[in-house]
Order: C-alpha cells, then structure tokens, then sequence
C-alpha cells in the first residue's frame, strides 16, 4: 500500500488497514484494483480504478494472467494441430478461431476456391451457433453483474441447447477443432438437421422470453441506458469492431463487407442501433441473434450432400471418422484399406499426419466477423510443414482499451456495466 | 571414439581431474555438433518422395505493375491504391522500398522512418481513408541480415471497403521501430505486445512496458532464438523431452 499526499494506492491487503491510513491523510483519491479474481470482470481482468468518492476518475487495464504462448507453441505443430490451440484462445467463440486461422491457411496454400460447398455451409452453420451461444453468455454474465441472476440461468440454459447441438456435431461442447485447413474434421451426424430444425422453433421463445425481461426492465434501463458511452469517431480510433461499433451507429460487418465461406448467399440484415451505450450494444446483440437463426435455416436449405474436406490427397487427411463401440475413431474401412489393403494408402496416412503438409513461403491475413468483432488472423510461411508465425488478432483484446475512454467520470457501478458491455473472454485476450 | 579423447585419458585414472563431472560436462559442451535430431536426418529422412516432390519456390521479393491481376478479383483496387499512396506521399513516394501483390493481397514494403508519414497519409487521405489499423504483428527472421525484426500492420478502408499491409524492419541490433499510436491510438497495446514478443522498441509510443509477460521478465518469447521451453515428461519410466527437443520434420 502506498500513501501519498493525493492518493492511496490500496493493491491488496487489509481493508481494514487502507481505511485507517485513508483516515490519517487528507488523501482524497483511492487508487483500488478490481481483479484479476474478481467473479465480475469476466475471468483474470485487472482494473486499476482511480476513485475519487464513488466517481471513477482514471481506469486502467492490466491483462496477461491467462497468457499461455498459442502463438509460440502452434510454430512447433503441424499446420493442422494449430487448430487445437486457437479453438481454446477466446473460448467462447471457439469456431470462429477456428475458422479465421483456416482461412488463413488456404489462403496461403491457394486452395480458397476449392473448399467444397459443403463444408463451407457446415461452417456457416457452425459459426452462427457459435455466435448464438456467444451472445448468450455475454447477456447472461451481463446481467449477473449487474445482479439479475434470472437472466444468468436462462441466458446458459439457452446457450446449454446451443452447446448439445455442437456436441452433437462435432463431439466437444467447446474447444472443437471441428474446422480444418481444407474443410471441416467430419460430416453432419445423422438426425442433426432436426435437432436443428427444434431449436429454431424453439429459439425465438426463448430470445422473446430474455427480451421480456430485459427490454423495458426499468432497473436494467437505469443501469444501462446512457452509460459507457462510445461514439463513432471513438470507436474509430480506438479499433473498435462488432456489436460495439454497430451499437455506435455503422452497420460494419465483414460477412456483408468481405464475404468469406459464401456468406453473399446469405439473407440477412446487420442489426445497427445510434444510442453507443450499454443498452444498445445489448439490442444489438438481441438482434443479431434473430439474424443468426435466420442464416442457421437458410444453411439447412443449402445443405446438399457432397464430400466435406477438399478433394486433394495431399492435404486433407485421409481418414473418415467413424463411431465405434470404443467412441469415435478411424473407420473401420479405413483401417483395412491401409492395414492390409494398400502400403501406399498406409505410408500416405502416416506421411501426412506425422509430417503434415507443406505451405508455400509467404504470408496472409484473413478475417472474420466473430461474436465479438473482428477477429484476424496473419500467419506466415517459411515454407515447411508447421507455421512460421501465427498472430491472431483478437477483438477482445483491442476493445478493453476502450475501458478508459468509458468508464473514466463515471461512476465504478457504471465500470461493471462497461467491461460488461465489451464482453471481453481473456482467453482471446492474452492467448 | 576420437582419438583425441584417448589421448586425453592416456594414463589418467577413473578419479583423475578430468573424469570429474563438471569438467566432463564442460567439454561435452565445448565439443562441437556432428548431427542434430534423434535420428540424425538432415533432410526430411523422406523415403516415400512424399514431402520432397515438390519443390515450391519463396514468396516474391517484388512485383510490378500492373497489380491489378484482371482474372482475379481480389486484386481490383491494387492499381489504385498504388496510385493513390504514390500520390498521396509526394515527395516522399521514395518510402514505398517495393510492394509485393501474392495471393491477392498487397503489400507495402516501407522504410521505417517514413513509417509515420506512411501511416498518416492512409489515413486522412480522402483517396485512401484506411480509417481502421487492425494491429501490428511481429516477425523474426534471424537469417534476413540487417532486417531480422519485421512489423506488419494491416490497415482496413470502410470507406473503399478495401484491405492492405503495410511492413517495415529492422535489424536486431538496432531494434527501433517508430509507434503509429498518435496516428491510430488503438495500435497502443498492440505495439506493446511486440515489444513484449520481439523485442522491437516502438519510438514515441506513451507508455511501452510489456504486457502479457510479468514486468521482470528475460527476453523477448516470440523471437525464434528463444527457446519453447517445456520439461520432460515422463511417464512409466519413459521420458518425453520437450516439443521442441522431439525428432521433427524441418
């Protein structure tokens, strides 16, 4: 703890003791961290809040206690095994991790324009799961911290139907790894599509039911209207993206801007709201959700049977998965063929999954509108089978700078409603 | 064995100063490396012609006009934007040291103590308008003498709907790159993770302190002279050496 004339920088111990000293000086201003374990700053986030009575004066950001070197540990793994690490940087939106880095990758390979249809649809339909499930939780830990437990548990039970839906597809509730460089790991599992086809009906309920209790909730209103306030030009300068920067009134959204999976094919709007407060950023993201059902059903109506990896042996991994009594492994057709059926399929096989693939020397940038904004991913080649540098732009991480420029002069009840506002997951943050 | 250690060890006992064990280890060290890997490959150790039936050449070092590739629609506004940096710098169009289009993107290979001027006129200039920086992302190339470090930035027009790269380098020993944050603010803590990664030192940057390492930390993680680090594992009785001491394809 340090006292001096102007302020007293309480970093932990007793309060008990910080009181005491406040009393002896005629300090006035109270420098208090909020985190890194604090259960409403959205994991390990630390505020460095400068309080002057209940008015925060000055509001700093520490970050990097969940930083766990992806970018440095994907340069000693193959192309393929990087997308087990990016899945797990921002956890929240593990598919579209996935998806910016394997747009990267073909990118750099060339093969853009040889994703099948399929996969490209299966990736759609993913990631606006994905961003469903996002928005749940954003709504749900929202209004946590600003004490409305209801819409908590109602915002993770809708997300829970979400999740089964993914669990379904791809085996995992997060953490995937179900898009690969060159397609996605595996087809649809039968009775998929009407699983989906439940939740549709069922979706818009429940989005209703979240609207009724938030939309015109007077202690919500007053708790969010006006507060954290971030203009255009602000978000501007400050590299703001997604919900954030739609809520300040420009309808920016690189699915429409830069289409990439085929997202021209797609009828949707880009919900915008002028307020730049915490209330429209939630409106946005209400919206954006009913956006998102609306592009899940147009994926089911663009389903067409047909292969879900590209049709080039040297890079899509030969192996079709299949459930076996023992969980979910190679099939069983394809352990004959390579085992006893071809020595070449068998040296093929363990070629391109010890090995990997090679990437031509050069680097790209591909960037997709996740959840959150604009989530970019530059990944260089030497040319050899495992990246040369991968970096990922997150979101998340360029918006909590915008902590300051919202929270300073407001009050610290209004720093809880920012910071939630912002929806920043830190594993995206630090990686 | 060589015959040097035997002569070495030519009437010495098992006790003797030089079968100790720091000075063992010592000259273990000061020995010099016959192979590298767990199984002494030195090319891939392919013997499928798998991996090495191709051989690709390196990215281009520069391209020249026309950018704009007719056939590729990814490359439309190159030509323009060309144009219009050329236009927009002036005199200082010497910035620009070659622009490279691959794989439908651009970019703009740029000395660094134009970085600024660059940075400033994407910005305001109503021909160019990249109102948005989404970044910069570090490099190291340690074989690239005197431009080991490399900054990449990635500027985005909403204006033109329009996406463009801008790099710039410099040399290890002299790791000073000028910060852009008065011109984008939001690259502030962008710059502060590559100094943190790389080691690069943003000139004019507010406040440059690292900022996913602890404040104490040694080095620079990112840098491909610093190692990955890890234990090894073991498990049964068997050990596991780190990943980056694992037999590897190169």
């Amino acid at each position: 703890m340090t006292v001096t004339e102007d302020y007293i920088d309480a970093s932990g111990g007793d309060w008990d003791e910080v009181i005491e000293r406040a009393q002896a000086t005629s300090a006035e201003r109270l420098v208090v961290n909020m985190g890194p374990q604090h259960p409403s700053t959205h994991g390990v986030l630390r505020l460095i809040l400068t309080l002057d009575g209940e008015t925060c004066t000055e509001a700093r950001v520490g970050i990097g206690y969940l930083h766990t070197g992806i970018e440095k540990n994907m340069e000693y793994r193959t192309w393929t095994q990087g997308t087990t690490f990016v899945t797990r940087m921002d956890y929240l939106t593990p598919l579209f991790n996935e998806t910016a880095y394997c747009l990267a990758v073909e990118r750099l390979l060339d093969v853009s324009d040889r994703i099948p249809e399929r996969a490209n649809v299966i990736r759609v339909l993913v990631m606006e799961l994905n961003r469903m499930a996002s928005h749940f939780v954003a709504m749900a830990t929202f209004g946590m911290e600003l004490g409305a437990t209801t819409v908590m548990t109602n915002g993770f039970r809708e997300r829970e139907m979400i999740l089964d839906i993914l669990e379904l597809i791809t085996g995992l509730r997060m953490n995937h790894a179900y898009v690969r460089p060159g397609g996605v790991a595996q087809d649809l599992p039968p009775g998929v599509v009407g699983k989906i086809r439940e939740l549709l009906k069922e979706m818009p309920k429940r989005i209703a039911t979240m609207r009724k209790l938030l939309d015109e909730n007077p202690v919500y209103l007053a708790r969010t209207r006006d507060v954290a306030y971030l203009n255009l030009p602000g978000c501007m300068a400050l590299g703001v993206t997604g919900p954030l920067l739609r809520a300040s009134g420009l309808a920016w959204d690189l699915r429409k801007a830069k289409p990439y999976c085929g997202y021209e094919d797609y009828e949707f709007d880009i919900p915008v709201s002028d307020g730049g407060d915490v209330y429209a950023r939630y409106r946005v993201r209400m919206a954006e959700m009913t956006e998102s059902l609306k592009i899940v059903e147009q994926c089911l109506d663009k389903l067409r049977p047909g292969p879900v990896m590209i049709e080039d042996a040297k890079i899509g991994w030969p192996a079709k998965l299949a459930l076996g009594p023992d969980g979910m492994g190679n099939s069983p057709d394809h352990i004959a063929h390579i085992m006893s059926g071809s020595m070449e399929a068998l040296i093929h096989h363990f070629k391109l999954v010890t090995e990997g693939f090679r990437v031509p020397a050069g680097q790209a940038y591909a960037a997709v509108e996740s959840a959150k904004g604009e989530l970019g991913c530059h990944a260089v080649s030497d040319g050899g089978t495992r990246p040369y540098r991968v970096h990922f732009r997150d979101p998340s991480f360029t918006h909590l700078q915008a902590v300051a420029a919202m929270c300073e002069g407001g009050t610290v009840a209004d720093v809880i409603a920012a910071v939630a506002s912002i929806d920043p997951v830190m594993g995206g943050v630090d990686r | 064995m060589s015959t040097e250690n035997e002569a070495n060890h030519n009437g010495d006992g098992a006790e003797a100063p030089e079968n100790l064990p720091d000075r063992r280890g010592s000259e273990r060290l000061a020995a010099p490396v016959v192979r590298t890997g767990m199984f002494g490959t030195t090319t891939t150790g392919d013997t499928s012609g798998y991996g090495g039936l191709r051989v690709r050449g390196s990215a281009p070092a520069a391209s020249s006009r026309p950018f704009t590739d007719p056939e590729d629609p990814r490359t439309a506004d190159f030509d323009r934007v060309a144009d219009d940096l050329e236009a927009a710098l002036g005199e200082g169009a010497g910035a620009v040291e070659r622009i490279v289009v691959d794989r439908g993107e651009i970019t703009f290979h740029v000395r660094r103590d134009a970085l600024v001027e660059v940075a400033r006129a994407l910005r305001d200039d109503p021909a160019l308008r990249y109102e948005l920086c989404t970044g910069v992302s570090g490099v190291h190339f340690p074989d690239d003498t005197d431009r080991e470090l490399h900054a990449v930035y990635h500027f985005r027009s909403i204006t033109h709907n329009s996406q463009i790269r801008v790099e710039t380098t410099c040399p290890d020993a002299d790791p000073h790159v000028p910060s852009i944050v008065s011109v984008y603010p939001t690259n502030d803590w962008h710059e502060r993770e590559t100094w943190d990664f790389f080691g690069i030192v943003f000139d004019g940057h507010p406040g440059l302190t690292r900022i996913q390492m602890p404040d104490d930390w040694h080095g620079h993680p990112q840098r491909k002279d610093y190692p990955l680090g890890g234990i090894p594992v073991e498990y049964r009785g068997a050990t596991v050496p780190p990943p980056d001491e694992r037999r590897s394809y190169k």
